[in-house]
């Protein structure tokens, strides 16, 4: 493993980053948009619903955990796609660099790119609504990580299926959020599915992210089930996305994806 | 002298189309060897797996006695490519993308490496410009920057001077056969420009359909053809049924 590789390829997309100020705002203002919107939907519904009269920040809170989880992995396939659509894919193929290092690299991007977006949207809610994160206390470190990994998890699929098919894939990447989304409950308990979809939906993370959210701020208590059980889903779903990726890019050298997905 | 790349019946099966059909062929220490082939021949394919791209469906690849498809770090290190049909990241400055690339393949002294580059490629004025603006001349050179970052030992080229003017194009072969003297650099080179064979390459091999149908030295295959120089030749052994070798 070399971490001047893995610095290397992280140099690539923060250059870009950094060198348009189009793109920084890009990644802002979309945050910035959604997190407004739901800081107005989370205070009607505080003041006009008995279950969340308690809790003023529940939607809001939880739309801000799910914008993490959907930058991050938005993110991670970005930083994928943009290797193909700048044609540079070949020349990071035939460099010296290990599928790992690939993959850390671009880990770490992602978690760049997500918390520009998110840091300024987050310093919004407290002056424009009065809800501050921190009210999750050391847990909201917990979630964050959780759906962080889910995140990227999500994105190492995707990217493993761009990788296999090449760019007509890239549809599916932008649509795996939103397929996810129902089942995660973000905004609602799970009660609300239909008990097929219940059974669908304890199979993700995501469930036990965001029931332990508004456990914790409408409760007010931790539920160490949720945070455990959200941890061994994402362990388990990393290393399925992992070795996926390898298999990807063993399939696609044998198929001849690389070369062709590269001009 | 040494072989440095070693190519042992390399064969590459595409579900049902087998494009490269069990060739083998070297290249010395300091050598530049012609792949004249028309398209479909399987030139690209031969490249994708000589760069690791492309695990062959049999024999093996050694460079610089390594097996690539056991030391695949190792070995990409030792090498690198260039083709007009892949670019640099257009977004960054043509410095920031070889200090990328001098990380990704751990150049230990990037400032100096990169300063001999830009000397010896005439990159001084592009240095801060970002590539995507660059002409098409201009981001060759620095493709071939890039192409040198890590001091190859074993160059493929693909097409170096397709789409360049004469002048430039001219550039490029003299930097090669300079390159190469000062280096011992061995290189592929893949090109549908015979005089550009020609002038560069020692040896010359002729694909078509997945085989090698001849090989020689440019003259050597002038003379055994009975045509006036390299494109009629490979004009004959295109147009050809017969498998000639």
């Amino acid at each position: 493993m070399s971490f001047i590789r893995i610095y290397g390829l992280f140099l690539r997309h923060f250059y870009l980053i950094t060198r348009s100020f189009p793109r920084i705002l890009d990644l802002i203002y979309w945050p910035s948009i959604q997190i407004t919107l739901w800081g107005f939907i989370s205070n009607f519904f505080a003041t006009h619903s008995t279950y969340y009269n308690n809790a003023v920040g529940v939607i809001l809170t939880c739309a801000i955990l799910y914008d993490f989880l959907f930058r991050t992995s938005i993110g991670f396939n970005m930083l994928f796609l943009e290797e193909i659509w700048s044609r540079n894919f070949t020349n990071l193929f035939i460099a010296p660099i290990k599928i790992a290092e690939i993959i850390i690299s671009l880990v770490l991007t992602a978690l760049i790119r997500a918390l520009i977006g998110l840091v300024p949207a987050i310093l919004l809610t407290s002056p424009l609504f009065g809800i501050s994160l921190l009210d999750l206390g050391i847990h909201l470190f917990l979630l964050f990580l959780s759906l962080y990994i889910f995140g990227i998890t999500l994105g190492i699929f995707v990217s493993a299926g761009l990788l296999r098919f090449g760019p007509s894939f890239e549809n599916i990447a932008w649509s795996t959020m939103f397929l996810l989304a129902p089942f995660g409950c973000i905004y609602y308990p799970i009660e609300i599915l239909p008990e097929f979809f219940q059974k669908i939906a304890y199979l993700l993370p995501l469930v036990y992210i965001f029931e332990e959210a508004r456990s914790i701020l409408i409760d007010h208590t931790v539920n160490y089930h949720n945070i455990v059980n959200a941890f061994y889903l994402n362990g388990i779903y990393l290393i399925i996305a992992i070795s996926l990726f390898y298999y990807s890019f063993n399939k696609a050298r044998k198929k001849g994806t690389l070369i062709n997905i590269g001009e | 002298m040494e072989n440095l790349v070693e190519v042992k019946n390399l064969k590459k099966k595409y579900d049902s189309k087998e494009a490269v059909k069990g060739i083998s062929f070297n290249i010395k220490e300091n050598e530049i060897l012609g792949l004249l082939g028309p398209n479909g021949s399987g030139k690209t394919t031969t490249i994708g797996m000589l760069l690791g791209l492309l695990k062959p469906s049999n024999g093996e690849i050694l460079i610089d006695g390594k097996k690539i498809e056991e030391n695949r770090i190792e070995t990409l290190q030792k090498i690198n490519f260039i083709s007009p049909y892949i670019e640099l990241p257009k977004k960054l400055t043509v410095k920031q993308n070889l200090i990328v690339y001098c990380k990704l393949y751990n150049v230990l002294d990037i400032k100096n490496r990169i300063e001999y580059l830009v000397e010896k490629l005439k990159l001084e004025e592009l240095l801060n410009r970002v590539t995507g603006e660059l002409s098409s001349g201009q981001k060759n050179r620095v493709s071939l920057a890039k192409a040198l970052i890590n001091n190859p030992k074993v160059l493929f080229l693909d097409e170096p001077t397709a789409s360049l003017d004469p002048e430039i194009g001219d550039f490029v072969r003299s930097f090669l056969e300079n390159y190469k003297k000062e280096k011992k650099v061995s290189i592929l080179l893949a090109s549908h420009n015979m005089n550009e064979v020609t002038r560069l390459c020692k040896m010359v091999l002729m694909m078509k359909d997945g085989i090698i149908v001849d090989k020689g030295y440019p003259e050597e295959l002038i003379k055994k053809h009975g045509r006036k120089n390299l494109e009629e030749v490979f004009l004959k052994l295109s147009r050809s049924t017969d498998e000639l070798y």
